[in-house]
């Protein structure tokens, strides 16, 4: 138990685990617009932002860039990886619904089929980013595809400096970006399903798909748009990813995908605020857990978190919504 | 297109349940015969020498598995399918941590039976005893089982009041955690090194074995298949008595089931717990017969096999998870040849058995008809 | 009607699954050697495919290419060497022990190449009286278990974490900071290094296998004021470590072992590990003997990665052992036992427990430079 150090570097324990929270946090929106539409885990999305990062590194090895770029070039490549990133990140999950959810919709197959099939496309897309395509195209992107299922470093497009230093605690400028990314990205997506006509019909099949669909809504759209919509949310968060981190790997999803959809239940799953409270909230506790005892606690510490959580918060601290309370 | 579908998928079932009208319509003395022929085909199977059949041996092929071997290991995924089949497909629980009553059932014969493990030394220095002493293998079994069945109720108490989704995340933590501290606390469990010379029925590991012998695997099947028929009796049993009615009950409709007088909690911890407590015996026969653990051997990807093992087998059906589970503990052994694409074709033959038959290959037909109507249902929507 | 042509055309596309496995193994067990009473069949096994494959697979690589070269120089002495992929999983090695145990024409094995699955498989060789030859399984206590058929040639983790600690010393180092990651490979050999160094170690850390983000241990080695900093560990969480902390303006020396002699790993920091040490008991390319790296090379197209060498050594004492010709599994082993050579990666001769003698195990520092591992120079071990 190392209080000493948690105490004495409390403010940049917590930043550090707000940092870390923000990337559980962009995740987590992805699996928690999916769930509240469709009550359905995605369990592949871990999979779509994973595409998306390879993306992200295919876009910019093919432009060029170099180490730290100076700043209106940084910003083009920005740029450049958001819109592979989306667009990968994207297509791979409306491919997902196309081939694989809508025939079991049709037939509404109960959830765990849904999640069982989830569990078989999220294999088969590391393997084909793990080894399929290594071997396949290996030679022609060796940068991305050159070692089978083995780490892929990236170039650094910002190098971190601090940018507030209060005390012995600094908030380095990549640390905000990412921070403030999560909360804009999160404000957008709530503003896309409260306020727009799009939304409405989310929030409409959300509640209740067969009145919507007397309705005139078209379901199977609704859905599409809202896969396309978490495809391209993993797909920024996989530019966020490859801009503080800086590499990646085929099989980088899983424990990521597992930390980001306990932080959606911890929130509330189908609530895009308490995805957002719920990265963060775990994202503290894991910097605090490891701070007091070492890291290789911290999943006992916040899966046992979200278990007391859920004990007295049977849905999440914030509960489920989506449609359902603020209509 | 979608009725063709549908019409397609009527005939299918009605080909099936005819197959499964027809057995349940023989003369009791038939089915017994019947019965009795295949449980004797299971007895002989590591013996396989059929001229014609021996490519199913999984050493046909060069750098082929141990054929009894692999049997075993079969043997004890059937074992995981039909405890899991207790939460999953009768009480309908979704539970994505099962892996860690495996792991609570293979270290409880690891750490108390081991002369290598870290408890039996304490034990030893504390109650001044032999070098060579441990806990017997025989008190190991109910070891591992009251073991498992405790954390069970443990875990199930405060989370079987959730609803289905946030129980998997919660049972996912709960089997990461398992592995977790079993990796850190070493001073227990000797930590990642894992720890050997776990016992089987005759005592430590060694060459002068007898029966259950280091080369020799096929008494191990065999002691692993009579544990799997008796246990197959055993929920046979159960399922068909007040307690499966009620998980029955529980698993179409928890409110009608409350109305009725029917606590579903009670229930569902019971059959949390007796899932449970299966998966620690199959937990134990899997350490014993390997003679050695170590934590990474309980990981996640793994405990989502189990559950894909009974939902692919046809959950709430015995023999179709049975038949699931053997599907995926074998078909990797024998096609080796494909080596490196095990695990995309596995993915792959995942995602169109269930888009083609969300029921599962060999769906229990309770199970069916309850798909037949939400389908029904569907048709709203479409 | 359209269903019975389906169903007739799956029937016959199963056939001609089941023909064509039928097939590969008539085709895989035709050569038999045995007549010529002087070549033999060896099996190696190990993570030959799955996550840590890229460990491993050049040890196979140095293991194939002995062969090769011994076949190519003596025809009639046919040697066979057959591959047995257990994925590092002990519960897959077990069977495959058996297997090969039971085998006559076996008459030695290379492996495990992972501590865990010659742990495991240990008993049954020795039952059998299979030599092993590990390339790789550096664990100390798997030859302090009184196994009498385990050897290595490699030097084990307390050679390297004594060299590692003999140079820290060297470096003037002042306040070390260790972080391991929780493996068998990774905690050992910190805990040696840990006892080594004694009160130069100012605080330690320990991560999870698959991690990603290291803020709390960035910010623990920031607030330690650490100057040097030891990894034990894998590459896998060791360049995003090691990339995370330079981004955090911690300047520290980093230094690991073998665990991350690998490209990957200055790729996989993306320049974040320029300046990095490395330590490995293995040989520069251009310090190896003979025209092993050269060969290599020219086999497989790329340099010998870690234990390239060493896969080639194990094998080559089995070649040996047939050209004295040796045809029983007990003289084989015998032969094992008394083998007093210069190998490619080192000398080669086994103290009574199997360990190679600790002076002759060379150990080299190399450091990333331009993302290339270069040898940087050779560490004393006292």
């Amino acid at each position: 138990m190392n209080f000493d150090e948690l105490f004495g570097h409390f403010g940049q324990h917590t930043v550090d685990g707000l940092s870390k929270g923000a990337i559980y946090a962009l995740i987590a929106l992805g699996y928690t617009l999916v769930y509240g539409v469709l009550r359905l885990i995605n369990f592949a999305h871990s999979e779509v932002f994973v595409v998306g990062t390879f993306a992200v590194l295919g876009a910019w090895t093919a432009f060029g860039m170099q180490d730290r770029p100076g700043a209106g070039q940084a910003i083009l490549f920005l740029l450049i990886g958001l819109i592979a990133a989306a667009v990968a990140s994207g297509g791979t999950a409306l491919a997902l619904e196309r081939i694989a959810y809508r025939p079991l919709r049709r037939r509404n197959a109960p959830p765990l089929v849904f999640l069982i099939t989830a569990i078989g496309l999220s294999l088969v897309l590391v393997e084909i980013l793990g080894l399929l395509l290594p071997r396949l195209v290996g030679g022609v992107f060796p940068t991305l595809f050159g070692r089978e299922r083995q780490i892929v470093g990236m170039p650094t497009i910002i190098e971190q400096k601090p940018l507030i230093t209060i005390g012995d605690t600094s908030i380095t400028n990549v640390q905000a970006i990412v921070f403030f990314s999560a909360l804009l990205m999160m404000a957008m997506l709530d503003w896309f399903i409260n306020r727009t006509r799009y939304g409405r019909g989310v929030r409409a099949v959300a509640q209740n798909p067969e009145t919507a669909a007397l309705m005139g809504v078209n379901q199977d759209r609704v859905i599409m748009l809202i896969f396309v919509l978490g495809g391209v949310m993993a797909g920024a968060a996989a530019l966020l990813w490859s801009v503080r981190f800086g590499f990646t790997q085929s099989s980088l999803g899983f424990v990521l995908g597992l930390k980001a959809f306990t932080a959606a239940v911890l929130g509330g799953i189908g609530n895009l605020r308490g995805a957002l409270l719920g990265g963060l909230f775990l994202g503290l506790v894991e910097v605090y857990a490891a701070t007091l005892y070492t890291s290789a606690w911290e999943d006992v510490v916040a899966f046992v978190v979200l278990i007391v959580v859920l004990m007295f918060r049977p849905t999440g601290l914030l509960g489920e919504s989506l449609g359902r309370a603020r209509a | 297109m979608m009725n063709k579908l549908r019409a397609t998928e009527a005939r299918r079932r009605a080909a099936l349940s005819g197959i499964a009208d027809r057995w349940a319509a023989l003369p009791a003395w038939q089915r017994l015969i019947g019965v009795t022929a295949f449980i004797a085909i299971l007895y002989y199977l590591p013996l396989l020498g059929v001229p014609g059949l021996t490519w199913l041996r999984t050493d046909s092929i060069d750098g082929g598995n141990s054929w009894a071997g692999v049997l075993f290991t079969c043997a004890i995924y059937v074992l995981v399918a039909i405890g899991l089949n207790v939460v999953v497909g009768l009480a309908g629980l979704l539970d994505l941590g099962y892996i860690g009553f495996f792991a609570i059932g293979a270290y409880s014969v690891a750490l108390f039976g081991s002369t290598n493990s870290p408890v039996v030394k304490w034990m030893q220095r504390t109650f001044e005893l032999e070098p060579t002493w441990a806990v017997a293998w025989a008190i190991c079994i109910p070891l591992a089982i009251a073991l498992s069945l405790t954390s069970g109720v443990i875990l199930g108490w405060p989370t079987l009041r959730l609803r289905g989704d946030y129980l998997a995340i919660v049972t996912l933590g709960f089997g990461e955690i398992i592995r977790i501290v079993a990796r850190n606390l070493t001073g227990v469990t000797n930590g990642a090194a894992g720890i050997s010379a776990i016992p089987g029925p005759e005592g430590a590991p060694s060459a002068d074995n007898q029966i259950f012998g280091l080369q020799d695997l096929k008494p191990w099947y065999w002691l692993a298949i009579t544990v799997v028929l008796l246990m197959v009796f055993a929920v046979r049993r159960l399922e068909n008595s007040r307690v499966g009615r009620s998980w029955l009950a529980i698993r179409e409709d928890e409110d009608a089931a409350a109305v009725m007088g029917v606590n579903g909690f009670k229930f569902k911890l019971w059959a949390f717990a007796i899932g449970a407590a299966l998966g620690g015996l199959s937990g134990f026969l899997f350490a014993s017969r390997n003679a050695f653990i170590d934590p990474s051997q309980f990981n996640a990807t793994l405990s989502i096999l189990f559950v894909a093992m009974v939902v692919v087998g046809g959950s709430g059906n015995m023999v179709g998870v049975a038949f699931g589970a053997v599907l995926l503990a074998y078909l990797p052994e024998r096609f080796r040849f494909v080596s490196d694409y095990r695990w995309v074709a596995f993915g792959f033959a995942m995602v169109v058995v269930m888009v083609l038959r969300p029921q599962g290959l060999i769906p229990s037909r309770r199970r069916a008809r309850e798909l037949q109507d939400r389908a029904k249902e569907a048709k709203v929507s479409v | 009607m359209r269903r019975k042509y389906v169903r007739a055309l799956s029937t016959a596309a199963l056939a001609a699954v089941m023909v064509a496995a039928a097939g590969c193994q008539d085709s895989g067990g035709g050569d038999s050697s045995e007549a010529e009473a002087c070549g033999g069949k060896i099996a190696i096994f190990g993570a030959f495919t799955g996550d840590n494959a890229g460990l491993v697979i050049p040890s196979l690589n140095g293991a194939k290419l002995a062969v090769k070269q011994h076949n190519a120089a003596k025809p009639d002495c046919e040697v066979t060497l057959q591959e047995f992929d257990t994925q590092g999983d002990p519960a897959v090695a077990t069977p495959f022990a058996s297997q090969i145990a039971g085998d006559a024409s076996f008459l030695g094995v290379i492996g495990g190449h992972f501590s865990g699955e010659s742990d495991a498989t240990m008993p049954v060789y020795q039952a059998a009286g299979l030599a092993m030859v590990s390339p790789s399984a550096t664990r100390i206590d798997l030859t302090q278990k009184g196994n009498t058929s385990f050897f290595r040639v490699v030097g084990h983790d307390g050679t390297q974490a004594a060299a590692v600690a003999t140079f820290l010393k060297g470096q003037n180092a002042q306040k070390v900071f260790v972080v391991d990651d929780g493996s068998a490979y990774g905690a050992g050999i910190t805990a040696e290094l840990g006892k080594a160094l004694g009160p130069l170690v100012v605080a330690t850390d320990k991560i999870q296998e698959k991690q990603s983000q290291f803020d709390a241990t960035v910010s623990k080695i920031k607030s330690s004021g650490a100057d040097h900093l030891f990894y034990g560990g894998y590459t896998r969480e060791a360049a995003p470590l090691v990339k995370q902390m330079r981004a955090a303006g911690v300047t520290a020396k980093f230094i690991g072992p073998d665990g991350l002699y690998d490209p990957a790993f200055p790729e996989g920091a993306a320049g974040g590990a320029e300046g990095a040490i490395i330590t490995c008991p293995c040989l520069p390319a251009d310090k190896a003997g003979g025209t092993f790296s050269a060969d290599y090379q020219k086999e497989f197209g790329i340099a010998p990665g870690s234990y390239g060498a060493e896969g080639y050594d194990g094998a080559k004492v089995y070649l040996d052992a047939f050209d004295a010709g040796k045809q029983t599994r007990a003289d084989i082993l015998a032969f094992v036992k008394s083998y007093d050579k210069q190998g490619v990666s080192k000398y080669i001769k086994f103290d009574d427990k199997g360990d190679v003698d600790p002076t002759k195990v060379v150990i080299w520092a190399y450091e990333v430079k331009n993302k290339q591992i270069t040898a940087l120079q050779e560490l004393k071990i006292s």
